[in-house]
């Protein structure tokens, strides 16, 4: 592992392509706040509709949200810009965060324009929350540079892996709602947040549709992630933990698909297949912290 | 002017009296007109439905008589149903009026039909020329008020019968209920409600299961249906979403066995058991399993009482906003009355500033163009800058308790009394209160 690990630390000192690091570098990062200021009006509708749904939040949330994202989107496009590589700007850890915000964002209105449900935001909107305001307030310039992060490929296997867990994380939100909803119509109590929920059938088609969209884009994504380790590091790439974590969680995503698919799984059981998928996704994710392979900062 | 109200409805006649005041579809544009030429009617309506008949007229200072009128059309002893009438005038009749389309008067409470039935009686009464002018206006704010209560309050929100609310529980399972299939099995009259409930909303075939073949053939027929023998029964449930039962049997037809069958031969796809069967037909075990949905008699019944009690909390909020546009209502019907003094105030200056000029001019002899212009804006700007305050005191005074006096005082400092016949000033003061209405 060390071996491996040696060959990418990277030059500590940064590219002559980025040095000096200028003014409008912080830019971005502008941007990145004002969008976490508009996605803070969706954090409070989730808490809000949980306990006392407010009318007033409920109309202005969704034009917060596509403010949100456009200054998002203006973040994302100048910081790549400014970094002068789109892949590059994507690996620092925390610009990820941003980006993985806004996928899951982005996957959240494709959705929305099919099923005409903000439910799904009650885990959504909270969640890219905090990945963009971590990464508002984490975020440093990149002092890394390899001739890795310059392949297309690390670009699609970001890109594709992304897409997936976003995928992967609205059918798990989807998954809970199920089981909530399937819970007070079982106890034949229909009050509160409840009864605005989506119909059981409509929820559990948005967590099947977002496995089913999903999946190829993971798939690919990790066959792009191993195209670029065993180029960079030979079979040996396979032991590290993220990479592990990773094919575990492709895994329990292709069980989920399959039992829904071979026998109609759903609510409980699916459930809780969903939420196995997701531990095994963010545990995939935090282990950018602790991996040999996947770590492209060295200081 | 003054609106009155006298009526019968569900709560203070029983169905016989009904009966007797209740005015046919057909006969009502004659009624209208009779009601409209009634002494001391100006503008009128009936309102008659199942549950209520309701007389709604403006007249001259409330003297209408329209008891007299009940005698006279329906030709009755008036007194004969006095226990059963109620009557009101002005401020009660417009809150009767704005409560009955609200449905806050309603048998349940957030009934929209009667609104459409007060639209109905309105639409005829206009037909016939009976409703023109501030009766006009009344009613159409009634229509008004009664949309603000329902995007303002939960008043008509949730389904309030058994069957309305096993429509509501298939909706909130399947979305959309259209290609669902339905079974029915045993052929009961709530059996049979709930089915047609479903159907209207979408719901595809439907299969009817009895122990005699013959009558669930008949029931089947009923909605275009398929009849099935009752020993398919098992074989066949699966292929519903949705199953009511309301068979007699003693011990329950669907066991937890049978739901775990059903469940794996469909895949785990949901299904929903009605079941209105007292003893029940569906063991309260099977609703423990994944998938599926069971709601007895007691359950819906449960939840309509949950949806009543709903809607009366709602019903108080939603009288809390008749009653204030009842008071935002009165209190624009008397600013209107302070219109007319107010007009023939300024038509009253108006007048003796152009006496006086006409006066000066033959003293003053040719004037150039100029100078015409100077005197007609100095008298303007006298009269407008004395007559500010009265006006303004006038307008404010609309709005208090004492605004009659004031206006009379007026009138006579202003000698505005004289100059025009009772019968004319009356005339005035309603095509003022059109104008500034419409």
């Amino acid at each position: 592992m060390d071996m491996e690990a040696g060959a990418i630390i990277v030059a500590s000192r940064p590219h002559p392509r980025l040095a000096p690091i200028s003014a409008d570098q912080s830019m971005p990062l502008v941007w990145l706040k004002v969008a976490v200021a508009f996605y803070a009006v969706g954090l409070l509708w989730a808490t809000a509709t949980v306990s006392r749904p407010c009318n007033f939040l409920s109309k202005i949330v969704f034009p917060a949200l596509g403010l949100g994202m456009v200054f998002h989107f203006v973040s994302l496009a100048e910081s790549a810009m400014t970094t002068g590589h789109l892949t590059l700007t994507l690996v620092s850890i925390h610009e990820s965060e941003s980006l993985l915000a806004f996928v899951i964002l982005a996957f959240f209105l494709l959705v929305y324009a099919k099923y005409k449900t903000l439910s799904p935001g009650i885990f959504v909107f909270p969640l890219a929350f905090l990945l963009t305001f971590a990464s508002s307030i984490g975020q440093g310039p990149p002092l890394f540079d390899s001739k890795l992060m310059r392949s297309g490929w690390i670009f699609a296997h970001i890109a594709l892996i992304f897409t997936g867990y976003a995928a992967l994380f609205l059918s798990f939100g989807a998954s809970i709602l199920y089981l909530l909803q399937e819970r007070s119509l079982k106890a034949h109590r229909l009050a509160g947040y409840l009864s605005r929920l989506p119909a059981l059938e409509v929820i559990d088609e948005i967590g099947y549709k977002s496995l089913l969209l999903g999946f190829p884009f993971m798939t690919f994504g990790l066959i792009a992630g191993s195209v670029v380790a065993q180029e960079h590091f030979g079979p040996m790439y396979f032991l590290d933990a993220k990479i592990l974590l990773s094919l575990l969680m492709w895994a329990v995503y292709m069980v989920l698909l399959y039992t829904r698919w071979n026998s109609g799984w759903r609510g409980r059981k699916a459930a809780y297949l969903a939420t196995f998928a997701f531990i095994a996704a963010v545990s995939a994710w935090a282990a950018n912290y602790f991996s040999g392979v996947h770590r492209f900062v060295a200081q | 002017m003054t609106f009155q109200l006298i009526g019968v409805n569900h709560r203070t006649a029983p169905l016989e009296v009904r009966e007797r005041l209740a005015i046919s579809e057909a006969k009502l544009p004659a009624a209208v007109q009779q009601l409209a030429q009634h002494p001391g009617v100006e503008e009128g309506m009936i309102v008659s439905t199942c549950n209520r008949v309701e007389l709604l007229a403006r007249s001259r200072n409330g003297g209408a008589d329209l008891r007299a009128f009940l005698g006279e059309y329906f030709k009755i002893d008036p007194g004969q149903f006095d226990q059963h009438l109620y009557e009101y005038l002005d401020k009660d009749a417009i809150r009767h009026l704005f409560r009955v389309t609200a449905s806050l008067d309603s048998m349940v409470v957030g009934e929209p039909q009667v609104l459409g039935q007060v639209k109905e009686a309105y639409a005829v009464a206009r037909a016939v020329g009976t409703v023109n002018s501030q009766l006009d206006a009344l009613v159409t704010r009634a229509f008004a008020v009664a949309k603000k209560v329902r995007t303002e309050t939960a008043v008509g929100s949730s389904a309030v019968s058994v069957a309305s609310v096993a429509v509501d529980l298939a909706k909130k399972i399947f979305g959309s209920l259209s290609g669902k299939t339905v079974m029915l099995v045993g052929a009961g009259k709530m059996c049979e409600l709930a089915a047609r409930h479903l159907l209207a909303h979408g719901a595809g075939s439907i299969f009817v299961y009895n122990r005699t073949l013959e009558r669930a053939q008949k029931l089947a027929q009923k909605f275009g249906g398929h009849a099935l023998p009752w020993d398919q029964l098992y074989d066949s449930a699966d292929k519903a979403d949705i199953v009511i039962t309301s068979t007699g049997a003693p011990v329950a037809i669907f066991r937890r066995e049978h739901g775990e069958k059903f469940l794996a031969r469909r895949r785990n796809r949901p299904m929903f058991f009605i079941d209105i069967a007292v003893p029940r037909d569906v063991d309260p075990e099977v609703n423990k399993l994944d998938g599926i949905f069971v709601y007895d008699i007691d359950d819906l019944q449960q939840v309509v009482a949950t949806h009543v009690a709903d809607r009366h909390r709602e019903a108080q909020r939603a009288e809390d906003i008749v009653n204030d546009e009842v008071e935002r209502y009165l209190a624009r019907m008397q600013t209107l009355d302070v219109v007319p003094t107010i007009v023939s105030l300024q038509e009253h200056l108006e007048t003796i500033r152009q006496a006086e000029i006409d006066r000066v001019r033959g003293r003053l002899g040719q004037l150039t163009p100029e100078q015409d212009l100077a005197i007609e804006a100095m008298s303007r700007g006298i009269i407008n800058k004395i007559m500010h305050t009265p006006i303004t005191t006038l307008k404010s005074a609309a709005r208090e308790e004492q605004g009659t006096t004031v206006i009379d005082v007026v009138r006579r400092l202003f000698n505005l009394q004289h100059k025009q016949d009772k019968e004319e000033k009356q005339e005035k003061v309603e095509s003022a209160a059109n104008g500034a209405q419409r």
